[in-house]
């Protein structure tokens, strides 16, 4: 197992932002097992920009869903800045992912009755919080939706919706967000739009965001990036091209005997 | 296509169970009447057929007031001793027994009331012996004239034993008889039905029931050894000649028989009419489960089209679908009609102490069932089949749904058939008898399928509007946008509600109505200051002993005791009914009665007066003479001495007290007290309850009290009203709950969605509650407006028989307000349940 060098520290990734601590995942029992993770360890720091890659079916939604506390796991531990995930209740769960999660699915990210900006003011609105009228006009300016604000989903086109959703995770300000393949439905300049936004926030604002793809460009737009196959983490690499992405992936269908 | 479509319908057992449970209960209500009423008919003839054993032929006399079951009570003729010798003397006549039997023997129980009675009769007659299959249970017979017998029920509910001096009210004041013997009838029957029963030696039961000594109600006849029935009932006919009813004892069972079953027929109907809301309702019910069954299947049916199947296969297939529901429906509804028409029938049958015949299922039942139900749901399924038909092919491509159709053309053919309704309405209070019936009928349907239609056009600003009352918080807000999504749907539900409550709501505002007229018109002209009158007395008219009068009015303080006597009599050819009074003028103006001609003096031997709209309808005049026939005497011809303007509560012909002596009671039933100014109300009530200490049935109230228990009817009416129609309001909990599950089911991915952003599981029960309840408040609400305006247009159309003012029942239109909510929060639980469990994980999975 090849493994690079452990990124470099920051100054504020002193703890993680999201950790998975001898996660196994097992789907099933007997003859229909399948083990979805299998002995994962993994820190994702804070700040950074963190891309999860693997062939399909190598366990990369079962990762994301197990650290974000939409899915139990079967063994190990998880935590979330300070908070354990493991164990937590129904209401603990709700009140972590009100809080501190942040989430952009691939499609179905939105609520067809509400506005964009309802939707972009939703999680805060569950929360019962108020926007920071400051951050608010800076998301909206930063992903470029300031004359699309009073329309519906169904108005908008499939870039814009995955948009709506970045400002939506964003407005909130959670410890970290998690996204499935958020350009999975787009076309490659509607998902260069996307990516370049999440960069953005990384980068000017210090969102931490772990994101699962299958395209080595979209990976190549994070600060390192986790490789999985078969349930188990296999290698990664740290501010990658989209080549070096590239190149690892062939390897591990390599290795994978395709 | 057909097996296909089959297969695709049963996988949605949820659904499928709400809808077909709406016409299930609608089904059970019609099979169950038949069932009912067919299991009670048969018991009573059972037992009629049973006090026949011993009769071979029965005579009677002609009735004397001849009108059926429903407009009032026949008065029946009497028979004289002679008679009886006439029908002894007939050859092959074996024991001839003169009969006596007359309702209104009211016995004081021990508790020193009167036992009641809530409808069957309490008869008092002469003791002839243990015939008919009479037994005496305990002591002996009556044999002097202060002796009595009782049957088992009587002493039962009076707690009366043998030895007892017990008090019995009849057309005379009451009289104290001693308990010498308890009988039943054969089966260990503690009496004959749910009658109660005193039985007095001859002389006392001819003069105590019907005023007359000598007299018989009946005659019963066996036949000597070797003559048939019929051929004696022939020679005893022939004998008496005209003016006597002559039956064997077969054909007189059945007509008594006849007289319960024409009652139970009513019942029937009745009960047939509150089937039909339910089954309205469901229909509602219905016609949404297929529509959202299409919605569900429209691509499936897309695929059916470009496949090649024509638009007349889908809506024959979804046709096919509706029938398969409505035979399930409606077999189960006939077990459970049979299940409950037996439950009903055995404790109708405890209760009326009868034996119960066995529980039948007549073919009314099961043509009702299977009609009932398979029809409803063709016509409720007939729309959406409609609509799945035009489905295009090309739906099964895109993922877009269709776009709603404008609601123009609903709104307008909507609005078409509500004002329609309304006229027909109109109308049919111009109108009388069948007609009528059918136009209000036609009329409320045409409404209430206008309202529905017009529904989804008003559930947009309405549920906008309503749902701003939740819209302080996020779960609230949410809830209320998805009631607001499907407007047809929201609509449709709602629909259901509308139905029951306004239905509720129009019959609460026309006697509301009614009895605000009645309040109003009293407070305007009614100036006694007390009225002493019977306590509500089946069969009979409680009396007071006319004797007391004269101490009454002695009594310090009033000014005058006015009282009047009731009874049927024929007058001019026609049934109805004659009073009596003691001081006219008193009556005159304690009612405020404007004299319109002649003179209202009192009316002397053989005079009359009457209102003056009577005088119009028979074209009578002072001056003029008009024949009467009182119940116990001969007609005579009466001279019109005077004629009053009818008021609401007082009206008719009215006698002095001459005609007294030949009503079937000599005693009053009624009586106005005028008190001096400044007289001490409480003792003067005092001093009469005093004197009425041996009249338990009689009360002395004021006017408030007394039309409070005059109007204590209506709210008892309401009452059944209410919990009748309450089955239709069960079936739109179906519905709501129907079309939240939906609701809840099509929105998975989107609360999935919530509950991943932060909602919590109670704010997702919140939300799905707050749908429900904005639907089912803005039901109540529209079946409110739609009950006050069905109840103005008829309490307008009666406004000539009196009805002036219109008043709505605001503190009960709150109160349905209120279930709306309450239905609404009980509709939402399971749904609600569903939605809280949502697999987050499940739900965000894109496929
Ligand atoms: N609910 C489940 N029940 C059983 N097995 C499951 C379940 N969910 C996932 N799996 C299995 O777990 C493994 C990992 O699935 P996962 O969805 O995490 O893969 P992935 O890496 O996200 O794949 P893709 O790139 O296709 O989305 C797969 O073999 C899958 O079949
Ligand atoms: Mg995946």
């Amino acid at each position: 197992m090849t493994t690079a060098a452990p990124p470099q520290s920051r100054q504020r990734a002193e703890t993680a932002a999201a950790r998975a601590a001898g996660v196994w995942k097992v789907y099933g029992s007997g003859e229909a097992q399948v083990v979805a993770l299998r002995d994962v360890d993994v820190e994702l720091e804070r700040g950074r920009f963190t891309a999860i890659m693997g062939p399909s079916g190598s366990g990369k939604s079962t990762l994301m869903h197990c650290l974000a506390g939409l899915d139990s796991v079967t063994r190990g531990q998880v935590s979330i800045g300070e908070t354990a995930v493991t164990g937590l209740s129904d209401a603990g769960l709700t009140k972590l992912r009100r809080d501190k999660v942040g989430f952009i699915f691939q499609q179905f990210n939105l609520l067809p009755t509400l506005s964009a900006e309802e939707n972009i003011l939703l999680p805060l609105a569950i929360a019962g919080r108020r926007p920071d009228p400051a951050w608010y006009a800076t998301v909206i300016d930063t992903v470029g939706l300031r004359d699309r604000l009073h329309h519906r989903p169904s108005q908008l086109s499939g870039g814009q919706q995955q948009r709506v959703a970045c400002a939506r995770a964003l407005v909130a300000r959670p410890e970290v967000i998690f996204a499935d393949e958020p350009t999975g439905n787009l076309d490659s300049r509607s998902g260069a739009e996307v990516l370049a936004f999440l960069r953005r926030s990384v980068t000017e604002y210090g969102q931490t965001i772990i994101m699962v793809t299958h395209d080595a460009n979209a990976a190549s737009y994070a600060d390192r990036v986790v490789f999985l196959a078969d349930g188990a983490i296999v290698h990664e690499l740290t501010s990658p091209s989209a080549d070096a992405v590239l190149d690892t992936m062939k390897s591990l269908d390599r290795r994978d005997g395709r | 296509m057909l097996r296909a479509s089959l297969k695709s319908l049963f996988s949605r057992k949820l659904r499928l169970t709400l809808s077909v449970l709406a016409v299930v209960l609608g089904v059970m209500f019609v099979s169950g009447s038949f069932v009912l009423t067919d299991a009670l008919g048969r018991s009573f003839d059972n037992m009629f057929s049973s006090s026949m054993t011993s009769t071979d032929v029965l005579v009677t006399a002609k009735p004397t007031i001849d009108v059926s079951e429903l407009e009032g009570e026949s008065v029946p003729g009497l028979l004289t001793a002679a008679d009886r010798d006439r029908v002894a003397a007939v050859a092959g006549a074996g024991q001839v027994v003169g009969e006596v039997q007359a309702d209104g023997a009211r016995v004081v129980g021990a508790d020193g009331k009167v036992v009641t009675s809530y409808g069957p009769p309490r008869f008092g007659g002469n003791w002839t012996g243990e015939t008919g299959g009479l037994r005496l249970r305990e002591g002996r017979a009556p044999a002097a004239a202060d002796e009595i017998a009782v049957n088992v029920l009587l002493a039962e509910l009076g707690k009366l034993k043998v030895g007892d001096r017990v008090g019995v009210l009849t057309t005379q004041p009451k009289q104290v008889f001693t308990l010498v013997g308890v009988f039943g009838y054969e089966g260990g029957l503690p009496s004959r039905g749910p009658v109660q029963e005193v039985r007095f030696t001859e002389p006392v039961a001819q003069r105590l029931m019907l005023g007359t000594p000598g007299a018989y109600t009946s005659i019963s006849v066996t036949a000597a050894a070797g003559t048939d029935a019929a051929a004696l009932r022939d020679a005893i006919r022939a004998a008496l000649g005209d003016g006597y009813t002559v039956q064997t004892g077969a054909e007189a069972a059945a007509a008594i028989a006849g007289d319960f079953k024409e009652a139970l027929a009513f019942f029937n109907k009745i009960l047939l009419g509150f089937a039909g809301v339910a089954l309205f309702v469901g229909s509602f019910l219905i016609l949404n489960t297929f529509s959202i069954i299409v919605a569900e299947r429209t691509r499936e049916l897309a695929l059916q089209r470009a496949l090649g199947a024509s638009r007349r296969q889908v809506i024959r297939t979804m046709l096919v679908e509706s029938l398969v529901i409505g035979g399930i429906a409606s077999v189960a509804g006939l077990a459970a009609g049979v299940g409950v028409g037996a439950l009903l029938a055995n404790l109708a049958a405890d209760m009326n102490k009868l034996v119960l015949a066995g529980i039948g299922v007549p073919p009314a039942a099961v043509l009702g069932a299977f009609g009932v139900g398979m029809i409803v749901t063709l016509i409720a399924a007939l729309l959406p089949a409609v609509r799945a038909s035009r489905v295009p092919p090309i739906a099964a491509l895109q993922e877009v749904a269709i776009p709603d159709r404008p609601l123009t053309r609903l709104t307008v053919s909507g609005s078409v058939l509500a004002a329609a309704g309304a006229g027909l309405i109109t109308w049919a209070m111009a109108a009388d008898g069948d007609t009528a019936m059918w136009l209000l009928l036609g009329g409320v349907l045409g409404a209430f399928v206008g309202v529905a239609l017009l529904s989804p056009a008003l559930a947009r600003p309405t549920v906008s509007l309503l749902g701003r009352l939740f819209s302080w918080s996020v779960p609230g807000r949410l809830g209320r946008l998805n009631s607001g999504r499907n407007p047809r749907r929201t609509a449709i539900t709602a629909a259901a509600l509308m139905v029951g409550v306004a239905l509720i709501t129009g019959v609460n505002t026309m006697l509301t109505s009614v009895e605000q007229s009645l309040r109003g018109n009293a407070a305007e002209s009614f100036q006694a200051d007390l009225i002493i009158s019977g306590q509500e007395s089946p069969g009979v008219l409680p009396t007071f002993d006319a004797a007391l009068l004269p101490g009454m009015r002695r009594l310090p303080g009033v000014v005058s005791v006015a009282a009047e006597y009731n009874d049927q009599a024929v007058i001019d050819g026609e049934p109805g009914w004659a009073k009596a009074v003691t001081d006219l003028p008193a009556i005159v103006r304690d009612l405020s009665l404007p004299t319109v001609a002649g003179s209202l003096a009192q009316p002397g031997p053989r005079e009359v007066v009457l209102d003056d709209e009577t005088a119009r309808e028979s074209g009578l005049s002072v001056g003029d003479t008009v024949s009467v026939r009182p119940t116990r005497g001969e007609p005579a011809e009466y001279r019109i001495t005077g004629v009053y303007q009818r008021v609401e509560f007082y009206g008719g012909y009215v006698f002095g007290t001459d005609i007294t002596a030949q009503m079937r009671s000599q005693q009053p039933s009624f009586a106005y007290v005028t008190l001096a100014s400044g007289a001490d109300e409480r003792a003067v009530r005092d001093g009469l309850t005093a004197l009425l200490a041996d009249s338990p049935e009689m009360l002395v109230e004021n006017q408030t009290e007394y039309l409070d228990r005059q109007l204590g009817d209506v709210a008892q009416l309401m009452l059944m009203i209410q919990v009748l129609l309450g089955l239709a309001i069960v079936i739109a909990i179906l519905g709501v709950i129907n079309t939240l599950a939906m609701s809840v089911l099509e929105r998975t991915r989107e609360i999935g969605l919530l509950r991943a952003i932060g909602l919590g599981r109670a704010a997702t029960m919140r939300m799905v509650t707050v749908e429900a309840v904005v639907i089912t408040v803005f039901g109540a609400l529209l079946g409110l407006v739609v009950g006050a305006g069905l109840g103005a247009v008829m309490v307008r159309g009666l406004a000539d028989d009196g009805l002036k003012e219109l008043a709505l029942p605001w503190a009960q239109m709150g109160t349905y307000l209120a279930l709306g909510v309450v239905v609404g929060v009980l509709a939402a639980v399971l749904p609600a349940i569903s939605a809280a469990r949502v697999n987050v994980l499940r739900a965000i999975a894109h496929d």
